[in-house]
């Protein structure tokens, strides 16, 4: 999952020796870590738990129909239509809702919940799935080996399973046969100080239903909203402490 | 009892005749292999970018390896995403382009990972997993 | 009083060779139905994102089960002193060990990473029940080989009721082990219960024993032998409480989940509309599996050989089919995120999955069966499993 495209030379001769458009990619990306130091962590450093990424869903701004997040996220991670949609994988789903009783509509997307005590983490018999210090909850696919139990454990159904040979995957998603995977909450761009794909996608259409930040920074527009508003996590009878959490469900 | 007599002697014959045609066989093989064998040329592959490796030839050899291990734990547990030993930088480096400019997938035959590892007879199991190009957000201009 | 010249191996005939190349084959078929599988990938099985456990499983679980209960035969010779059943120990033991392998291996073969063997026996989350079971299961081929070897050699046969007692142990934990699998998922309304721990474990006592009875009457058929009738009679009265048994855990599971009125959807779709799983839970597992059985099983009037070969055979289908309605029915159910609402999305929340086994599947389950059978054949040739009885010589 590298996703930092600098080569492995230092990074003085990289800024010299580039002559064409990827120069100003490279000459920003250093220039934004040197600004926001202070805030974020370097990319040589480990992740910490005085960290806790998060996601705010405003339901109330979700549109039925509208499905930005989720193509959004296909893109990022080249997540692939191959015409066998209950086996392909979906990291982020758009799900609608009629309540029984009064007929009220709701929609929603629903992607892996990032929990405090993951189930999948739990069962997981070689430690694959874990729980990053950072709150944000991976599969590292060199240890999968496809059991799947951790599908089963999932309430939230967030996980897929590769069913076939992949080609053409992302530099900064790997994914193939035969391992388990879910919403990463775009791990490779939250490590370059940049908010997740669907959260990006939101605010480009408009409609700005997902807010993404740092649950532990009190100054966060997130945690602000979190500690202003009404929120709740989905099946907390569960008590697993969710990061995602949703307004006006 | 003749025919016991017969069945014996038809039996060893058999069994003679046999160890005859196995040694033939064995022999003939072993030969052609080391022939085959004395044939194997060294890797070739498209030379890198750049001046030189982020570590020494002949470390590289012995342990690149050990370094994709050791980082891939880094970068996956713990968010460590220095480049010197991420694989992507490997393969920023040692990419090759084909005549229309685009990449060619680096364990593809005759290309960087594939040269060495067919000559290793090692097999390698990234690429089901990790591109084997740059993507094209990532790319570096050659 | 036991004696080794009491055993023997089995020498071979028609019939032996008969039924190991039946098993062959179906071994055969079930490594081709795996290679398929993991070349190809699982896409080209009945298995998908909303039912990622199939049918490779069902045979998996059901092996492992009776390979736990199978060793019951000779858990009740060596632990509770009972000598009228000794004569079945060792082939129960091997029994034990034979389905173990079996299951284990339609287990790993169904893996998305099966070349990834290594990595689960040297990477372990022992938070996860699955690595406890790793270490459980091989765990137990070790104690049952110990445990053969106590019964085999003579100078070690007063040891064999401490080691029997050990792997009686042994066993009660590995199948807790494994109904906690499901028992330990809290998302999963068909599987969250405590209750699957003990039910495993009866389920365990009524197959094993009905597997021990079904191939240990083969190998007598294949000798032109016939089991002791007086210990066919006792094996004929537990199996018959075992089913019971299994009966009231599966009533005590259903009556609890129907009290509870955030179940009664499920109930409601097991139970009632479920479709082809209320069919066969109904009528195969309940019916088929479990009362007619207990009928044959426990009635005076159905003593004869050929109504016990029968019970047994029907108490085989009903386990299987409990298991696959079990595992199967409760993956199809869908997960209940929003209560009160009814869901729809593009990832089949909301509505009854769809799963229909493929073919690669079920040779690969059946596999696991044959791949059993074969090595109780192996096993029964090369070492004096099988009691002198049953290889129809005289007896003094």
């Amino acid at each position: 999952m590298d996703m930092k495209n600098s080569s492995p030379a230092s990074p003085r001769r990289t800024f010299f020796t580039q002559a064409s458009a990827g120069v100003a990619l490279l000459a920003l990306a250093p220039g934004v870590r040197l600004v926001d130091l202070a805030l974020a962590r370097a990319q040589d450093e480990p992740a910490s738990a005085a960290q806790r990424w998060g996601l705010l869903v405003d339901v109330d701004r979700c549109v039925s129909g509208c499905d930005a997040c989720v193509s959004a996220c296909n893109t990022e991670h080249g997540l692939g239509d191959s015409e066998r949609p209950q086996t392909d994988a979906q990291w982020i789903r758009k799900v609608d809702l009629v309540d029984h009783n009064t007929g009220h509509q709701l929609s929603l997307p629903l992607m892996c919940q990032h929990c405090e005590e993951p189930p999948c983490v739990d069962v997981c018999p070689t430690g694959a799935s874990f729980r990053r210090a950072d709150g944000i909850v991976l599969v590292d696919k060199h240890t999968c080996i496809g059991c799947r139990y951790c599908m089963m454990a999932c309430p939230y159904k967030a996980r897929s399973f590769i069913h076939e040979d992949l080609t053409g995957q992302k530099t900064h998603a790997p994914r193939g046969k035969g391992v388990v995977e879910s919403c990463t909450l775009c791990v490779h761009r939250v490590d370059r100080d940049e908010s997740p794909a669907c959260v990006e996608a939101c605010t480009d259409a408009g409609r700005e239903a997902l807010v993404f930040g740092d649950i532990n920074d009190r100054n966060d527009p997130l945690a602000t909203q979190l500690a202003e508003t009404t929120t709740r996590e989905l099946r907390a009878d569960l008590k697993l402490n969710t990061a995602v959490r949703y307004r006006g469900l | 009892m003749i025919w016991g007599d017969l069945i014996e002697r038809g039996c060893k014959w058999l069994s003679c005749a046999m160890r005859v045609v196995v040694m033939t066989i064995a022999l003939s093989l072993g030969t052609s292999v080391m022939e085959a064998y004395a044939e194997v040329s060294q890797p070739v592959f498209p030379s890198a970018r750049g001046e030189q490796c982020v570590e020494p030839v002949d470390i590289m050899r012995r342990d690149h390896f050990e370094f994709l291990k050791h980082q891939r734990d880094k970068t996956v547990r713990e968010g460590i995403r220095t480049p010197r030993h991420s694989l992507a930088g490997c393969i920023d480096c040692h990419v090759d382009k084909d005549a229309q400019g685009r990449f060619v997938p680096v364990n593809a035959k005759g290309q960087f990972c594939q040269s060495c590892h067919v000559y290793a007879a090692v097999k390698i199991d990234c690429f089901s997993c990790h591109a084997a190009r740059p993507s094209e957000r990532v790319s570096q201009s050659p | 009083m036991m004696k080794s010249a009491y055993f023997q191996s089995v020498s071979s005939s028609r019939g032996y060779w008969l039924i190991s190349a039946i098993a062959g084959v179906i071994t055969l078929a079930g490594l081709i139905g795996a290679e398929h599988m993991e070349s190809a990938g699982h896409w080209v099985t009945g298995m998908s994102n909303q039912v990622v456990w199939g049918v490779p499983h069902v045979f998996a679980i059901f092996l492992i089960v009776a390979a736990s209960g199978a060793l019951n035969t000779a858990s009740i010779a060596s632990v509770f002193a009972r000598d009228d059943y000794k004569p079945l120990a060792r082939l129960s033991a091997l029994l034990a060990i034979a389905l173990l392998s079996g299951g284990l291996a339609v287990l790993v073969l169904d893996l998305g990473r099966p070349d990834r063997l290594i990595v689960a026996m040297t990477h372990y989350n022992f938070k996860s029940i699955f690595a406890w079971n790793i270490f459980l299961y091989i765990g137990f081929m070790f104690i049952v080989g110990i445990y053969l070897w106590m019964m085999f050699e003579p100078r070690m046969n007063r040891f064999t009721a401490r080691v029997g007692t050990a792997a009686f142990i042994w066993r009660l934990v590995l199948t807790t082990g494994t109904g906690s699998i499901f028992g330990f998922l809290v998302a999963r309304e068909a599987f969250d219960s405590a209750v699957m721990a003990p039910l495993f474990i009866v389920m365990s006592l009524s197959f094993g024993t009905a597997l021990t009875l079904l191939i240990g009457m083969l190998i007598f058929w294949i000798n032109g032998a016939t089991m002791d009738p007086a210990l066919a009679q006792k094996l004929r009265r537990l199996l018959g409480f075992f089913v019971i048994g299994v009966a009231y855990l599966v009533a005590v599971d259903h009556l609890t989940k129907l009290y509870v009125t955030g179940h009664h959807q499920l109930e409601q779709f097991v139970l009632v509309d479920g479709g082809i799983y209320t069919l066969l839970f109904w009528g195969v597992q309940i019916l088929l599996g479990t009362v007619v059985p207990a009928i044959l099983l426990l009635l005076p009037r159905f003593c004869q050989r050929g109504y016990l070969i029968a019970a047994a055979l029907l108490v085989v289908v009903g386990a299987l089919t409990q298991v696959y309605v079990l595992i199967i029915g409760g993956q199809v159910f869908p997960l209940e995120l929003f209560p009160g609402y009814s869901v729809t999305s593009t990832f089949y929340d909301g509505v009854i999955a769809d799963y229909t086994p493929s073919l690669a599947e079920l040779a690969l389950g059946m596999g696991g069966m044959g791949l059993a059978v074969l090595v109780t054949l192996i096993g029964i040739r090369i070492l004096p499993f099988v009691p002198v009885q049953m290889t129809g010589e005289n007896q003094d």
